[in-house]
């Protein structure tokens, strides 16, 4: 049991600063997800945890003691690579086997390897070297290696990039209950959001070497701390419009293309300037009707995906907008004059200076 | 290959004996040369179809060598011993420095890096003769002058650079995330050296041992210079058979069959080891 945290690390090389000022910790037993664009810094933090590289600044510790300095073998940590690297010239069994038997005196090293692969499923290929294994069995393999020495902390770096989207999804519903066997302190590291959503207890967002927000991934989804992290996720991309919203009897409302939109309570905010409202594509609605508070588009495209349909829509102002509909509403086609509504609470307002949520700012500094 | 047709797979079987042969011919006649007299092999034209002797090979591990104008002592025996000694001795001291420096490179950055590494591959691009006169000279004082030591020493120019550039390639393309993942396993630096980063670059170190065992085996004028009789390698004891009544192509022949063999051996039995691929599907393939 044993607590990781990490205390306002940074590390820069050359003009290049993959972490700036990053304080993050993690509870034992507790996976967070470590979510952002490439570039963004995520493997640099996982690497200076596990003492591949010495961060320039600021301290890291596990169960409260220093690991800075400390050589990787001494850091009880176990890690998967994106890559794998399983030790080529050994069966799958002696890769696994590894960390056990450097550590000595662990008595039952068969026992324990064939407990592990049994939970991942790779008994039927312990033999095997890792030229041998499919990609999905080298992933299994690698992650057995990682978890058998119940380390303090485990890192895991994008470990379901290089494996086949089947096997990905079986994986996403699996690795949770795996990784929480242990009571070690999980880090995640991925660039699909969609998987942070659904392995991690919160979600840690990582832009430009610097923490943008670290919540859960529900609090992520509703409440994004800026207009950057809203972009991040979701699928199809939140719509933004740029829009200079007033005040009027306590309530907020704008011009969105033409047409004047409420966006609900004004809470205390004065509307000063330039925001973007953001909207979330499943909380359009789509339909041949004017209302007063309906913005006026063309349908462009319809995309049917089976377990939605995807509009694209260009509103009077040219602004193009996508809408997310359940399969069995009404959609219409392409060419069709639409108005699309929303609920005001689905309505996001950002500054369009800083990038960051109306309202969000206390938030931001809590994380 | 198995689709090919009955004329494409003639074809190659004849283009291949056609490369085989002209290849293979200078060998296999020096291997049939040595069976030979004198006489037999200046005969003109000459015969594929002889009588086999075996007096070349006699003289030769004898050390007595007849010719026209009477006995002579040759020890080339002596001298076969010497190339096995002086070049084994060579690569070996040439691995446990190259190795771990050219580890060294390919994974740490340091000051200057580059550039030793240049250096010592430079050692490569001067002519032996123009080191030479300057070295024989600092043996002399040093008196390392005619020493198996101060030969293997000089051998090193030969092995070092070679034995360092083509590990350190092989090294490199071992991808760092492994050995990390051994050292977090547990294990130490060392460790990880010695039982991933060294295995794995096995067939490059083979290969690399192999390379300059041949070029120290080949090597001529550092021997000939630095070395007096009793140490002087093979290269420099064929000398020998240049007499004042001739020139002994049979005893050559077959001095160059018995020095090439040491070489074909270590060849052979490290071809198992040159087999690449094995890091292959170590990491994402």
């Amino acid at each position: 049991m044993a607590r990781l945290e990490i205390n306002s690390v940074s590390k820069a090389f050359g003009a290049a600063r993959p972490a700036d000022g990053l304080s993050l910790a993690v509870e034992p037993g507790e996976i967070v997800a470590v979510f952002g664009p490439s570039g963004s810094g995520k493997t640099v933090l996982l690497r200076m945890i596990a003492g591949m590289f010495e961060p320039d600044d600021g301290d890291i510790t596990v169960g409260g003691r220093s690991v800075v300095g400390a050589p990787p073998e001494r850091r009880g940590i176990g890690m998967a690579f994106q890559n794998f690297a399983l030790f080529p010239h050994m069966t799958a069994r002696d890769n696994i086997a590894s960390g056990l038997r450097a550590k000595g005196g662990s008595s039952d090293v068969a026992g324990r390897v064939a407990a592990i692969s049994k939970l991942l499923k790779i008994e039927h290929v312990l033999g095997h070297t890792p030229r041998e294994l499919s990609n999905g069995q080298k992933q299994r393999t690698a992650l057995a290696r990682a978890l058998i020495g119940n380390p303090d902390v485990l890192l895991l770096d994008d470990p379901l990039r290089n494996v086949d989207a089947k096997l990905r999804y079986e994986m996403r519903l699996e690795l949770p209950n795996l990784l929480r066997r242990g009571t070690a302190a999980v880090l995640y590291v991925t660039q699909d959001y969609r998987e942070a959503m659904a392995i991690a207890d919160r979600i840690a967002v990582l832009i430009d070497g610097r923490l943008a927000q670290v919540a859960t991934p529900a609090d992520i989804y509703a409440q994004p701390a800026s207009v950057a992290i809203a972009r991040l996720f979701g699928d199809p991309t939140i719509n933004l419009a740029e829009v200079s919203p007033v005040a009027e009897h306590g309530m907020l409302s704008a011009e969105v293309a033409g047409a004047r939109i409420r966006l609900g309570a004004a809470d205390g905010a004065t509307p000063a300037g330039q925001w973007w409202l953001g909207v979330r594509p499943e909380d359009l609605a789509v339909s041949a009707v004017a209302t007063d508070d309906a913005i006026p588009a063309r349908i462009l495209a319809v995309t049917p995906m089976h377990e939605k349909a995807v509009l694209l829509l260009r509103l009077a102002d040219g602004t193009e907008w996508l809408a997310a509909l359940p399969p069995d509403a009404p959609q219409g086609a392409a060419d069709d004059s639409v108005f699309i509504r929303f609920a005001s609470d689905a309505a996001m307002l950002f500054d369009r200076a800083t990038g960051l949520r109306i309202g969000s700012s206390h938030r931001l500094k809590a994380a | 290959m198995e689709h090919s047709s009955l004329a494409g797979r003639i074809f190659r079987g004849v283009a291949l004996t056609l490369i085989l042969i002209f290849f293979m011919f200078p060998i296999v006649w020096i291997f049939l040369m040595s069976f030979q007299t004198n006489e037999q092999i200046l005969r003109i034209p000459p015969r594929i179809l002889f009588e086999p002797t075996l007096a070349n090979y006699e003289a030769l591990i004898s050390g007595q060598l007849r010719t026209a104008a009477g006995n002579l002592q040759i020890s080339f025996m002596r001298n076969l011993f010497n190339s096995v000694v002086l070049s084994s001795a060579a690569v070996l001291l040439a691995l446990l420095l190259g190795v771990p420096a050219a580890y060294a490179f390919a994974r740490f950055k340091f000051r200057l890096g580059e550039t030793i590494a240049f250096t010592l591959l430079s050692f490569r691009f001067a002519p032996p003769l123009l080191v030479l006169l300057p070295l024989s000279l600092y043996y002399q004082e040093l008196g390392l002058n005619d020493t198996y030591f101060g030969i293997v020493w000089v051998y090193q120019l030969i092995a070092l650079p070679l034995i360092l550039w083509i590990v350190r390639g092989y090294f490199e393309d071992i991808s760092p995330d492994i050995e990390h993942a051994y050292r977090l396993a547990g294990h130490s630096w060392r460790e990880a050296f010695t039982r991933i980063a060294v295995p794995l670059a096995g067939p490059g170190i083979a290969a690399a041992g192999l390379l300059s065992f041949i070029f120290c085996w080949n090597n001529f004028v550092f021997a000939l210079i630095l070395a007096s009789a009793d140490k002087q390698p093979v290269t420099v004891g064929a000398l020998a058979f240049v007499t004042a009544s001739g020139i002994q192509y049979g005893q050559i022949a077959a001095a160059i069959v018995l020095s090439v063999t040491p070489t074909l051996l270590l060849a052979l039995y490290a071809q198992r080891y040159l087999v690449e691929g094995l890091s292959l599907g170590a990491v994402k393939g």
